[in-house]
């Protein structure tokens, strides 16, 4: 099968959308596939990745876990801007799963880089 | 050029869905091929032959089924983005002991696979969400 | 790289998140549209990313929301079919919903 670069671009915040968490669906089926998959988290999308999701109260699922099982698919390359961290007071610290932690620029570079850009 | 076109809202609540159809009939006026349109999130819920909008306005469901058939399109709905909001086949029926089916012609109920595998196959691959 | 912009930039911040991340060619398609409008807000902004960028908007969203008659200086205004060659034309496409 040929190998293309996937890069999933998250831009929105979880839970208020649905779309976060059906993005992680198509996460888990590209590394499925066998394609370089990266992920991109910029704007609100970084808020996805904040640890500390507790959703008891909203009886969703929370997305700590998953974050947890990319690794398990060989999904390791989770590049988050630094700009989108800063302006919502966050740093990596803050963060449920180890990142990249890049300017805009440098993910905007990154974007140019690959095959198949996928937002959602 | 080989293009594929993932759709990620219904019809009439977001313009993403016309704004996806008058693309794709762009491309193939241009000569190109598509590859595959596929549905995902609320975009699935083109796929629902129960709408009846008023008579004086499009109807997005049929010109979607049209174009298919028109030029032998392969129109996916994403299974697990169907089954959350309702969008049945006969196999969905069976499978999740529903009572109704409402997939409209032309479209098919897939796998996710389905969208990489035209992310892999085609030259461009474009996003019409919200 | 082609960057596809959908919202009204007084609705929401994509057209900043696009001049801050990438280059290459904007295309303003539905509410995008308004980003093109003489007059307003953004329009020093986006005169000032155009040694940066190639802006583009599609015609029929401009008409639907009547603001064919006020585009910027510099903004290219294309049909569907100059859609499609934008995408043909670039490697990859953004959408930024």
């Amino acid at each position: 099968m040929t190998t293309k670069k996937f890069m999933m671009v998250n831009r929105k915040a979880p839970y208020g959308t649905i779309y976060a968490w059906e993005a992680l669906e198509v996460v888990l089926i590209a590394a499925a596939f066998e394609q370089d998959v990266s992920l991109a988290f910029l704007d609100d999308g970084v808020y996805q990745l904040k640890k500390g999701h507790q959703t008891k109260g909203i009886e969703v699922k929370a997305f700590e876990k998953t974050w947890g099982a990319l690794e398990d698919y060989d999904v390791t390359k989770l590049y988050v801007a630094q700009e989108s961290l800063a302006e919502r007071g966050l740093t990596a610290d803050d963060l449920a799963v180890p990142v990249e932690v890049l300017s805009r620029a440098d993910i905007g570079k990154l974007m140019e880089e690959q095959d198949v850009l996928l937002s959602f | 050029m080989k293009f594929s076109i993932l759709v990620s809202e219904g019809p009439y609540t977001h313009q993403s869905s016309d704004t996806a159809y008058q693309f794709a009939k762009a491309v193939l006026a241009k000569g190109h091929e598509i590859f595959r349109i596929f549905y995902y999130h609320d975009g699935v819920n083109n796929a629902t032959r129960l709408t009846t909008p008023p008579q004086d306005d499009r109807n997005i469901v049929n010109r979607w089924s049209k174009l298919a058939e028109e030029n032998n399109l392969d129109l996916v709905v994403c299974v697990a983005a169907a089954q959350r909001r309702g969008i049945v086949d006969d196999g969905e029926m069976k499978r999740n002991g529903k009572d109704a089916t409402n997939l409209a012609p032309g479209f098919r109920i897939s796998g996710l696979g389905q969208l990489i595998e035209a992310g892999i196959q085609s030259d461009r691959l474009v996003v019409f969400g919200d | 790289m082609l960057h596809i912009i959908n919202k009204s930039p007084y609705d929401r911040p994509a057209l900043d998140s696009v001049l801050a991340t990438g280059e290459g060619a904007i295309l303003l398609i539905e509410d995008g549209v308004y980003a093109a409008a003489k007059g307003g807000a953004e329009e020093s902004k986006i005169k000032g990313a155009m040694g940066k960028f190639k802006f583009y908007a599609l015609t029929v969203d401009l008409e639907a929301r009547g603001i064919a008659d006020r585009v910027m200086d510099g903004i290219t205004v294309v049909d569907y079919a100059g859609f499609v060659d934008l995408v043909a034309d670039n490697k990859t496409c953004q959408s930024w919903l």
